[in-house]
């Protein structure tokens, strides 16, 4: 099959790739450049482990094909960080034992920045719709909830801050 | 939330909440899981599964496969002679790897190819051609039974039993007759549990690699490496220390990565192409083909006096073990009265083949259904007796003393405080509205200790790498850290524990039946202590005094005896830099077998709303009460609480396997088979009690299992009690539920 050529911007970097027109983002991502921090649960888009924003929109990875990829921005759980400083949600996962085996933690992390960039204050019950397509199995949930408020407040100290 | 009612030991880091040592490289993306390694020139490994839930296999032809451009090998079962001397365990391992002269379920291996990419891989599967006769199949544990049941394995079939019938454990004690004939009250029903898949959310995955002259290397996600060498290296004839298998992070397994499953074939597939191959399984073959839990029928029957004292119990559960015998009535039987003191009890547990996958263990394997049956009648009996349901359980409540079913006398237990922490509870007075109901259930689990062994090494500068061969799935790393600092006196940043290879430790037994922390966390006390001993030599080296004149406190070794006045103290990290001059590197090393494993109970608190319109049952609020021993790291023992709790919400609520006429699997992907998302549960708040287990150092017993027994039977109760009809059949699901109501008021 012809590889269809794509110029994209991953993690602020610019990326060249050339993928089959079949190709799903997640695939690329995890194969082809070795962002294999982004986890494939199951490839029908029922697991948000494959989290990633494109343009900042929420979207699961494995639903996304490589080739749509051409002039967009997309951010995985490797960009969150800045440099060694963590995101407040990198902090306080861990700080909150938000995981277990972690497996779905980069995907959640990715889901909850998502809703976090749109609301600083969410309630219990909106932080838990918004992760509602993120599957954990080993934690509950109750923590990774806790993790997401606490990161809340970091941030909007950090923004009083900053105004 | 810890009870200082029961803790006897005083830790200075033992109990802290710090921070788990791979937490950076988890929140980064940076940990490395089954999926996330490659190898230069791997070829890329996919597996053929059979359509049809039982079928002869007349032919299978690979030909055309074989010729694809870019094909390395193909695997059948041919490729893959008996070597297994009459073991039949590992020949049914063998069998179930890849379907032999027949595919046993929906989804059997029945060819492996390797190629140098998915494309391809996916094109040669289409290309093998398999010719299938048919057969009869059943899937049902109660139709198994039938005398017109076809035979799933032939070879279990024995004169005087079912064929499916492969055989029953029954435990116990007293007359039950006797016990029965003195009961004011009889309480007998029947109940039924679904088939639930453990749902860990990393696929089975491994990249495998053998050489020309023999030797091999897996990197895989496991929750036993030295189990996963032993058992591929026996089934394709390697030595044992030529096959290293290293543990990746691990996604999850509760129980469902204790067994091998494509991991042989991806061994044997490197070694006919002679290039490392990566197999990673999709979620329709998880489910399909790997670990899921047994599905179950059961009768019991519970007699009591009009005081409230049970006489009497009996209980029958038929586990389906799949198209392979395990050991799964076997547990179950063990477990149904554990919670209670009866004077007369029998309890029955039958395995049973079907044409479904081989079952696996899922956290406290069997319990949890045995349980449903043994609480619903429980609180059908206090009904009936018009007494409260916990002051009941209490009423009979097993103790210190009490001869347990199974055989052993128990010694100091925590069922007794987890029912009376659950009678105290806030929770059980908080208001109820319409539509809604309480239900509290009991559950046990046994634990396990196995074969451990832990390297403590002391490096020049004084940290110390901590290797252990249990794998972490949850924070253990933490918490042997945790232990090995306690143990040394020094910090715990001090303390990086690493999972060591198969070839870097001696055998370590499967991480299973909650064993990690008990069984490593021992190892890792005893090598601490080794390690101390050896110390306490290099200190007296150094001040030249004899070693009986040395002691170990706070981290430093320290000179007793006038005499010795003007020597102040040694601190591990001087001990460690001296180190090249007293006698070279300074390290500890543990090997043992670890027994007096802690038993472990809870007791659940659950709050429910039902719908009676749709059916749909809501979870309001779920409180956990949990005997933990010693919680080492406080966050990670209610965090399995709160993960046992939430899968078996969701075994309770909605997670079954549904099987068609075809015998074929109707269910298997997320989106059909339903696990707990964020938006269906409360916070589930937690208790831990903490009753020293004896027989460990620091009193630890398993934490990891114990709360997946009560939910089904607890959420069963609150249901019945919220709806008013009593439910004999999980998942509780929506349909289930209207059935139920529309039955009632027929
Ligand atoms: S892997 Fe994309 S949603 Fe599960
Ligand atoms: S931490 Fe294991 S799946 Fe979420």
């Amino acid at each position: 099959m012809a590889g269809v050529h794509v110029t994209t911007t991953i993690n602020n970097d610019p990326v060249e790739y050339v993928c089959p027109a079949d190709e799903s983002l997640l695939d690329v991502l995890r194969d082809n450049l070795g962002l294999t921090g982004v986890k494939e649960g199951c490839g029908t888009g029922d697991c948000g482990a494959c989290s990633v924003t494109l343009d900042g929109q929420l979207v699961c990875a494995c639903l996304v094909l490589g080739a749509e990829a051409e002039g967009r921005t997309i951010t995985t759980v490797e960009g969150m960080a800045d440099g060694e400083k963590l995101h407040p949600l990198q902090e306080q996962f861990i700080n909150n034992a938000a995981l277990q085996c972690g497996i779905c933690t980069p995907g959640f992390l990715i889901a909850a920045k998502a809703l976090l960039d749109e609301n600083l204050s969410p309630t219990e019950t909106e932080i838990r719709y918004a992760l509602a397509g993120n599957l954990c199995r080993c934690t509950g949930y109750d923590k990774i909830v806790k993790a997401v408020q606490a990161a809340a407040k970091d941030l909007r100290k950090q923004n009083k801050k900053k105004k | 939330m810890n009870d200082p009612k029961y803790t006897g030991q005083e830790f200075k880091v033992v109990g802290t909440r710090v921070k788990r040592p791979d937490g950076l490289d988890k929140v980064t993306g940076r940990a490395r899981y089954g999926a996330d390694m490659s190898a230069p020139g791997q070829l890329v490994g996919l597996m053929l599964r059979s359509p049809h839930a039982h079928a002869r296999i007349k032919k299978i032809d690979a030909s055309k496969a074989e010729k694809l451009a870019g094909v390395k090998a193909v695997i059948t079962s041919a490729d893959l002679p008996d070597l297994t001397g009459g073991n039949s365990g590992l020949y049914d391992t063998l069998e179930n790897c890849m379907a032999r002269d027949r595919a046993l379920y929906d989804g059997h291996a029945v060819a492996g190819v390797a190629a140098i990419d998915r494309t391809t891989a996916k094109k040669a599967l289409k290309l093998i051609k398999v010719t299938y006769e048919k057969l009869p199949h059943v899937t049902d544990v109660d139709e198994a039974l039938n005398d017109d049941a076809p035979i799933v394995q032939p070879r279990y079939a024995q004169d005087g039993r079912h064929g499916n019938l492969i055989n029953k454990g029954e435990f116990g004690h007293g007359d039950i007759d006797k016990g029965f004939a003195e009961a004011d009250v009889i309480v007998e029903r029947s109940y039924k549990t679904g088939q639930t898949h453990q749902g860990y959310i990393e696929p089975h995955a491994c990249l495998a690699s053998v050489s020309p002259d023999g030797t091999g290397e897996l990197w895989v996600t496991t929750q036993g490496h030295f189990a996963y060498r032993n058992n591929c290296a026996q089934l394709l004839g390697m030595d044992i220390a030529k096959l290293k298998v290293t543990s990746s992070e691990i996604g999850g397994g509760f129980g469902g990565k204790t067994h091998v499953w494509m991991e042989p074939i991806a061994l044997a597939l490197s070694r006919k192409a002679n290039r490392p191959v990566k197999m990673v399984m999709s979620r329709e073959e998880v489910f399909k083909a790997s670990g899921p839990t047994c599905s179950t029928s059961m009768d019991i029957k519970i007699g009591a006096k009009k005081d409230g004292t049970i006489v009497a119990a009996r209980a029958e559960c038929r586990y389906m073990n799949g198209a392979f015998p395990g050991m799964w009535g076997t547990l179950g039987g063990m477990t149904a009265f554990a919670c209670y003191n009866i004077a007369n009890n029998k309890a029955i547990g039958v395995n049973v083949l079907c044409n479904r996958p081989k079952v696996a263990a899922y956290r406290a394997p069997s319990a949890p259904m045995m349980a449903f049956g043994v609480e619903s009648t429980i609180d059908q009996l206090a009904k009936e007796l018009g007494t409260d349901p916990v002051e009941l359980r209490l009423k009979n409540v097993a103790k210190e003393g009490t001869l347990a079913p199974y055989g052993p006398v128990w010694g100091p237990i925590g069922i007794e405080p987890t029912l009376e922490a659950v009678r105290d509870h806030p929770h059980m007075r908080a208001k109820l509205g319409k539509n809604q109901g309480r239900g509290v259930a009991c559950g046990f689990w046994f634990n396990i200790g196995g074969q451990t062994c832990s390297d403590l090494n002391i490096g020049p500068d004084g940290t110390v790498n901590l290797t252990v061969g249990t794998i972490d799935v949850g924070g253990a790393r933490a918490s042997l850290a945790l232990i090995a600092a306690e143990e040394l006196g020094i910090a715990y940043e001090d303390v990086r524990t690493n999972i060591g290879d198969t070839s870097s430790l001696g055998h370590n037994d499967t991480t299973e039946g909650s064993r990690g922390t008990f069984s490593s966390g021992m190892a890792t006390i005893f090598a601490a202590r080794k390690a101390i001993d050896v110390l306490k030599e290099r200190a007296a080296k150094m001040w030249q005094i004899p070693v009986e004149a040395v002691t170990w406190e706070d981290g430093s070794a320290h000179a007793v005896g006038n005499e010795h006045d003007n020597l102040s103290p040694l601190t591990l990290k001087d001990i460690a830099k001296k180190a090249g001059n007293t006698g070279g590197p300074i390290a500890g090393h543990h090997e043992a077998t670890a027994d007096g494993a802690g038993v472990s109970f809870a007791s659940h608190i659950v709050d429910v709303e039902v719908d009676p319109e749709t059916g749909k049952t809501t979870i309001l609020r779920y409180t956990v009460v949990q005997d933990a021993g010693k919680a080492i790291h406080p966050d990670y023992v209610e965090g399995q609480f709160q993960g046992a709790a939430a899968q078996g919400i969701g075994w309770a609520l909605n997670e079954e396997y549904i099987y068609g006429e075809d015998g074929r699997l109707q269910n298997g992907a997320f989106l059909d088979y339903r696990m707990p998302v964020c938006s269906d549960l409360p916070s589930i708040d937690t208790k831990i009690l903490e009753i020293p287990n004896p027989s460990h150092p620091y009193g630890i017993r398993g934490v990891g299992e114990t709360s997946i027994v009560p939910p089904l039977g607890a959420i069963g109760n609150a249901v019945s009690n919220a709806v008013g009809v009593r439910m004999y059949e999980v998942p509780m699901s929506p349909p289930r539920i209207l059935k139920a109501l529309d039955d009632a008021s027929a």
